[in-house]
Order: structure tokens, then sequence, then C-alpha cells
């Protein structure tokens, strides 16, 4: 059998290379893989909600069994999901793993891009891969927001006006996009059909194909490590994939996919059927999207409302610059792994994982980032805030407003010290040893605590990391007397190397000279 | 790497001194090296391996019996049961036991794989060498050769007519699938500048589907309105309404602080636009004491006795107010489509 498709799809050789394939171990590679399977729960219970979700927006009067909606005017779409969520056995379950493991997949995401980006496992040659991850999150978000409005509910439709109005804030294009997307006048006979395509077919489709180029190139790379005995830049150290790896991550599938099952099957998430369905002239207070749109929502609730009126056209900047500012900060994930290559002007691989402390430049950054999306989370949520804490909306919206460029600032230096007392704190162990915790009482009374001398291990695993110099514009005058040229683009870079690695910005390792004179000296205390 | 993974050797307490000066001698930060597998107590002790592969094979049994419970919940619940269970309050009974059934069994095959991995397959930790991902130079060279060969082959560089006029080809035939794409919708033009408000046309209170009177307008309540004509079953009434949408309210004269305010309400009976003009959520709260209406998706607010000027929050504009007036028969009547677009703003807004 292993023979005959052998002979026609050489799965020998393929083997060869990959059945014993060395996976490392560590607990954070397993975010990846929550957002691998979380993605492939919502394809199987996608596909079941396909049988019987009608993506129509022909209106009908309901008859069916859930009584509270007899007699009220409905969609197709809304008419089918309650269907799924009343009359088909089990339908309700899919529904609702499909939503738990969508939320959880961007959830996932976000947290793996994380997780990626503070250990500095983006670097080369992995720069492509952070694209497609970084790709598949912002799909991710978009295939969420159009499955969120399939249902035709009033809270997602109020979603979907919300977005229309902002697309209508696009200077010049916005009405055509507007009357394009819908087929006319929001919200138009057209939206569910459409994006029920592009919810089933156009976006995962573009994803599936991500998914498979993502772990083809985490194969072919081979998985980072963080640096210990034995392990280097050249190697990777770890266990074969057949068998330790494929039980632990095939395992690991299924652990998910029942926790998603079990969740789904205790805590409700989106009752359809609670609302009713969406009519433009209704609303019911306290709409909050999926947590993944909450950050777009913060941005455009607490952005004063400027519209500018010139020349007979009007620049609708309150509803535009959060669009704007939304992209950037997603534009900023996709791009950073090229300036910190460029910054540091290393082309080398780089396969060992830094551990955060190391790179406290890089590591404050992504928390300044991390601050400023989770400040405007917080304002998308201003009006719950407000009624659950008894604050003024006023008060909250302001602190937003402030918080949002003074709170990524502030975590900006604040990580970074602690980055640098932490750097501190590894160099003092080394040189010194670790604190034992037992107090010892020298013959003169002076009392001191015992340090321990650290193992090799630990001296490696503690001084393995690189630091980089920082990088110099160089003399004006080259070696023959001719003036140099510096554009200055060099010169933005060197002043950027110098924050990221000058004096400062990085606690210099100690060297075996200095661990020599002290260990000599003292011997071991 | 853990600290109770450390060989013994290289604990502090095990280091013979004379050894560590050595290393220290050369490079105190050298790596030492992958540490010695350390056996876990499944690999000394068959008894407890026997213990780990009956636990296997017992989370692997309770997955079983869990599909069957599955199975057995699917038929055996009424679909509509509702049972009250703490604290999860009144639950769809299918929903829960196909759930937890489900979850059960999915999570014992994980646990189940998981512990095998972990207690009875070999954990021999390997290394694998890494390969430089770019190719040597004489292997770039030899890419590159080919690759010049190819195109002088193609003569593409020698009959640059041929180049040009294929790429004019290819750059020009994704159009037609863009000029297809019109289809899509019909062109704006002046369509979000009117809505079916008109002249004459009576003001239809929402909940009754009666016309207005000025008397069932009274002070303190906010009531909304759709022009006479629209029916709740026409094809078009969700795009219509999405326009038309009106809130009534009425305000003593003395109190309507804009005077173009007071002159297009009828003894106080003002209507405004009830399309938030952020992005369009109908506005549904009204502060009688203040006349304040407040949008709850953002939660802009308008002052309605002074024009619908926003006083709070992201609009960048007033309401629309609708002029209206009495007809013969004394109900509430339009005097005239919106003097302005409703809704959120937009380029073409002006
Ligand atoms: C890839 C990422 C995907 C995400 C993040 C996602 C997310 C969502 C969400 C949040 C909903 C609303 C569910 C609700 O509460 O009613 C939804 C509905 C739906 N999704 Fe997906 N989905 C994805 C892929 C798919 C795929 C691949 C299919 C089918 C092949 C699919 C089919 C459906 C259908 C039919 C509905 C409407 C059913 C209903 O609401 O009852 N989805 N999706
Ligand atoms: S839509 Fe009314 S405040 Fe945003």
């Amino acid at each position: 059998m292993a023979d005959w498709a052998d002979g026609r799809l050489g799965i020998y050789s393929l083997a060869k290379a990959n059945m014993r394939k060395i996976f490392p171990d560590h607990w954070s590679f397993m975010l990846g893989e929550i957002c691998l399977y979380s993605f492939i729960i919502i394809i199987l219970t996608g596909v079941y909600l396909t049988l019987f979700f009608h993506p129509s927006m022909n209106e009908i009067v309901y008859h069916g069994s859930y009584v509270p909606m007899h007699g009220i005017r409905m969609t197709e779409a809304y008419a089918s999901t309650l269907e799924i969520s009343f009359d088909v056995r089990g339908g309700l379950l899919i529904r609702q793993i499909h939503h738990w493991a969508a939320v959880i997949f961007i959830a996932g995401m976000f947290v793996h891009m994380m997780r990626v980006f503070f250990t500095g496992a983006f670097r080369k040659p992995r720069e492509i891969n952070w694209l497609f991850g970084f790709l598949l999150f912002v799909l991710g978000m978009f295939t969420g927001f159009t499955g969120y409005s399939l249902p035709d509910d009033l809270l997602s439709g109020t979603g979907v006006r919300f977005t229309q109005g902002a697309i209508l804030a696009t200077p010049v294009v916005g009405t055509y996009i507007s009357m394009f997307l819908f087929g006319g006048e929001f919200p138009g006979h057209d939206m569910v059909a459409r994006f029920y395509s592009i919810h089933i077919l156009l976006l995962p489709g573009i994803m599936l194909g991500l998914v498979v180029a993502h772990l083809i190139l985490v194969f072919y790379h081979k998985h980072t490590q963080f640096p210990g005995p034995g392990r280097t830049n050249k190697n990777v150290v770890g266990m074969p994939l057949l068998p330790v790896y494929m039980a632990k991550a095939g395992g690991f599938f299924f652990l998910v996919f029942g926790v998603i099952a079990a969740i789904a099957g205790m805590f409700t998430i989106n009752p359809v059927w609670a609302l009713g369905p969406y009519r433009p002239d209704q609303v019911s207070t306290g709409a909050q999207p999926d947590w993944y749109m909450g950050f777009a929502e913060g941005l455009i609730r607490v952005m004063p409302g400027w519209e500018i009126n010139l020349w007979g056209h009007t620049l609708v900047l309150g509803v535009f610059i959060p669009l704007v500012v939304f992209g950037l900060m997603l534009v900023a994930i996709a791009v950073y792994p090229f300036i910190e290559s460029w910054i540091t002007g290393d082309k080398r691989e780089h396969h060992l994982l830094d551990r955060p402390r190391n790179a406290p430049t890089r590591t404050a950054l992504g928390v300044a980032w991390v601050t400023g999306y989770m400040v405007m989370l917080l304002g998308g949520g201003n009006d719950i805030f407000a009624t659950h804490f008894h604050m003024s909306l006023n008060a909250i919206t302001w602190f937003v407003r402030i918080a949002f460029f003074v709170g990524p600032v502030v975590a900006f230096i604040v990580t970074k010290r602690i980055c640098m007392g932490l750097q501190r704190r590894d160099a003092d162990k080394v040189l010194h040893g670790r604190e034992s915790g037992i107090i010892k009482r020298l013959p003169h009374g002076e009392f001191v605590e015992i340090h321990e001398p650290l193992s090799q291990d630990q001296l490696y695993s503690l001084t393995a990391h690189e630091q980089y110099t920082p990088a110099e514009v160089g003399p004006s005058v080259d070696e023959n007397g001719v003036e140099r040229k510096v554009t200055r683009g060099q010169k933005l870079r060197a002043k950027l190397s110098k924050g990221y690695y000058g004096e400062g910005n990085q606690v210099p390792k100690p060297t075996a000279e200095e661990y020599k004179e002290i260990t000599s000296g003292h011997g071991h205390h | 790497m853990s600290s109770q993974e450390i060989p013994e050797k290289n604990l502090p307490s095990e280091q013979d001194t004379a050894h560590g000066a050595v290393a220290v001698a050369e490079d105190p930060f050298a790596d030492p090296g992958l540490p010695p597998h350390k056996p876990r107590i499944q690999d000394i002790d068959e008894r407890a391996a026997k213990r780990s592969e009956r636990t296997v094979a017992l989370l692997f049994t309770l997955s079983m019996l869990a599909t069957i419970g599955f199975i057995a919940s699917f038929v055996a619940f009424p679909v509509d049961k509702l049972v009250y269970v703490w604290p999860l309050g009144h639950v769809s009974a299918t929903n829960l036991s196909l759930g937890l059934t489900l979850g059960i069994a999915l999570f014992c095959i994980g646990a189940g794989a998981v512990h095998w991995a972990r207690t009875l397959m070999s954990d021999h930790e390997v290394a694998d060498d890494r390969h430089a991902i770019e190719a040597t130079p004489e292997v770039k060279a030899k890419v590159m050769a080919d690759f010049a060969d190819g195109a002088r082959e193609s003569v593409i560089g020698r009959r640059p007519l041929i180049r040009n006029t294929m790429f004019g080809a290819l750059a020009m035939v994704p159009l037609s699938g863009v000029v297809l794409l019109r289809e899509l919708g019909p062109l704006p033009e002046k369509k979000l500048f009117h809505t079916s408000w008109d002249k004459g046309k009576q003001l239809i209170n929402m909940n009754t589907n009666e016309p207005l009177r000025p008397e069932d307008v009274v002070v303190g309540s906010l009531t909304f309105a759709k022009p006479e004509g629209l029916e709740e079953d026409d094809h078009e009434f969700n795009n219509k309404i999405a326009k038309d949408a009106l809130m009534i309210v009425r305000i003593q004269p003395e109190d309507i602080k804009d005077k173009h305010e007071l002159e297009w309400s009828h003894e106080g009976i003002v209507a405004f636009s009830k399309i938030c003009t952020h992005v369009g959520c109908p506005i549904s709260l009204y502060e009688q004491q203040t006349h304040h209406v407040l949008c709850p998706c953002h939660q802009s607010t308008f002052d309605l006795s002074d024009g619908a000027r926003v006083i709070f929050g992201p609009a960048g504009h007033a309401l629309p107010q609708l002029r209206i007036g009495v007809n013969n028969e004394g109900f509430l009547e339009a005097l005239g489509d919106f003097p302005e677009p409703v809704g959120p703003a937009f380029w073409e807004r002006g």
C-alpha cells in the first residue's frame, strides 16, 4: 500500500525528510497550534451551518417554533438562523462552536503574534511568514465581521450600519464603495448574499492558502528555539514529529476542540433571538461588537466629530481619522521586522529566540503598541464602564483620548526600565551567583547572604544572547580625504540604532575576564 | 529547559571544583552541550508505566462513553426542552448535553494522547542540524545562467515589439473584470440627498400606524414617525425607513433657542431625523427636562431645543430638521423634504 502510493506520490522521500523532523518544545509554541485548530474547527462547523443557513434577504413573516417572534417580519437569513438555533438538533451547538472558535481563533492569533514579536522570531529568514501571519490576522477580523453580519439580527445589522457609515466617510470614493458594496442604498437586498460568499468562500479560501503556506514555511525554516545548553543557531533540539510531536499536537487539537465544545454547550454567545431582526430604525442599548472589533469601535467613539466643509465637499475627519489610524496600527505590525532589520543591518539568519528583556527597545515598542490597542479597546466599551462603575462618560472619553497618546509613551519607558533591570539582575547572577536565601554571619558580625555559583548550563543560557553595537554614520571624509556624502537615511539609521543599542539601552553582558576576576578574587564566597 | 531537568552533575553542589576550574580557565560561558537524558519514573519502573497505560486507556474509554452519551442525548431530548442548571440558569437540554458530551469525548482523546506522549513515548531530545537557506554562489550563478539562456531563447530581448505588446495586452485584460464590477450597484448620484418626505405627506405614528395630530404629541415623550404611504410590508421598507425615520417632540415654544427651529416647528412640535449623523444608528433615548436625545451607539448627544446641535460625542453635525405644519384635516404633515442629507456625512455632502 505504502509502496503503491510511493510509486505515484514519492511519499518515502517526503517522509524521509519529515517523519522524524525535530520540533522544540515550549509552552508558547502552542499558541500557533490553538489558531490552527480553531481554524479547522471553524471550517468544519461552518460547512455544517451552510447546510441550513439561507443567505437571503427575502422577507417572510415568522411562524416557526420560537414563539416570541411569531408574526414578525424578518429576512430568511434571520429566520434560518432561528431555525438552526431552535429546530435543528445540535444546530445551536454548532453555531455556538463556530462563534466561540472564531473569537478564540482571533484572540489566539493576537497572542501568537505577540509571542513571535517579543521573542524576535520574525527576524530573517522568517519575515515573509510574519507577513502571512499578519494577513491571516487581518483577514480573520474581516471574516469574523462578515460572519457576524450574516444572521441579519438587530445587533449585527447595527454593526453593518456602523461600517457603512464609516465607508461613507472615505473621501471622494466613499459613496461609490457603499453603493457598490450594498448594491444600492443601505441596507439594500444584497448584503447577506454578498457577505455570505465573502465569508464562506473568498476569505476562508485565501486564508486556507495562507495557513498552508504558513505551515510549509514553519517546516521549511524549522522551528526557532530558546538558547540553552546544546541549543545553537545551527541546530534544532527537541523531539521527533513521529511519534511525540504528532501525539502531543494531535492530542492538543482534541483538547482545544473539546474545550470549545464544552464552552459552547454551557455559555451562550450571540443569542440572535433576544433582540429580533434588523431594522434600520431600531437599536438596542449597549450594542457591542465582537472583541476584535472593539479597538476600531473605541477609535470611532472617542474621536471628536470633526468635519471640514470646503468647496462643496465634506471631509469627515471625525470618522475618517479613526479609519486611517486603524489601518496604520495594523500596517505598523506588518512593517516592523523590516524596520528592525534595517536598523541593525543584520543580514544573518536567526534561529535562536531573544528573551524579551534582552531586546529592551523592541519589547518596549511592542508593549507601547499593545497599550494603545488596549486603551482603545477600553474606549470601545466606554458606555459599559460608565454604567458599571458610575463614572461620567465624558471623563472616560477624555481619559481614553489622553491615555491613547500618553499611555504608550509611559508604557515604553517603564517597559524599557524593567527590561534593563532584569538584564542587570542576569548580569549580577552570572558574576556573583544566585541568591541562596541563606544568611551567614561573618566573624566580625556582618550578615551576608550566601550566593551560590550558577551551573555551567545557567551561565551559558544567561550569556548566550548577542548584543549589537550601535551603527555609526562613519567619518564624513573617506580614507582618501574626499568628502563622503552622508545621506539623511544613514543619519536616521545611526540615530535609531543608538536608541536601540546605544549606551543606556542595554546592559553589557559580563565578560569572561570580569567573571574570572571576581570568581578568583573571592573564591566561592 | 526548566531547572528540574538540569542533569545532576551540572548542579552547583555536584560540580567538581577542579573540573570547573579547567572549564572556567578557557571560557566560563562555554556551551556545555546537551544535558544527558534523565529517565522518568515510567522508564525505570514498569509498574508506573503500566499505570500510565491504564490511565491512557481509561481516558480513551471515557471518550467512547461520552460519544455514546452524545448519541443518547441527541435521541432522548426534545429539541425545545429547557432545563434549569445552576449556575447557568435555564438552558436548552439538547445544547448543554450535546456540548458537554462532545466536549468530554474530544477532550479525553486529547488528554489520553498527551499523557501517552509525555509518560510512555521516548523523551530523548535529539538535535537536528540546520542548513543555510541561501543557495551557494555556484548554484546562484547556474540559475542566473539558466535564466539568461531561457530569456535569450525566447528572443524577448531582441524583439521588443513582442515584449511591449504582450505587456500591454496583459495589463489591459484585467480591465474587463474591473468593468464587470460596475454592475455591483448604482452610482450614488443624488440618492443620499433625498428621502420620501415631501410637501403634504402626513406624519404616521410608528406605533399605531395612524396619522398624528398635534394633540397626540405630548410634552415629555418621544414619538417616532414615518411618512404616509410607507408600509412595513413594502419591499423597500428597510431602505426607506433607513432615511425617513423621524423623531418628534413637543417643546414649549419659549424654550426653543434656535429661531429657525421654531419657525419650522408647529406650535413647539419639532421633527428631526432619527438617524444619527455620526455613522447612522437610530437615536432612541430622550431626556425630557433638557430635551437632549442620545444615540446609544457611541453616545452622541443632540440638543433638540437648540437646532439639534451636537453637545457631546463623536457626531459631526446637527440632526436635520423636517419642516412641519398641519393640514386641513388637522393632521401633522411635512412641508417639504429635509433640507440636507440625513445620516452620516460623506464627501459630496458639502
Ligand atoms: C475563517 C474564519 C471564520 C470566522 C472567523 C467565522 C466567523 C463567524 C461568525 C462570528 C459568525 C456568526 C455566528 C453566529 O453567532 O451566528 C459566522 C457565521 C457563519 N459562518 Fe463563519 N467564520 C469563518 C469561516 C467560515 C467558513 C469556512 C464557513 C463555511 C464554509 C462559514 C460559514 C458560516 C455560516 C453559514 C454562518 C451563518 C450561520 C449562522 O449565523 O447561524 N464560516 N461565522
Ligand atoms: S452612530 Fe450615533 S453616535 Fe455613533
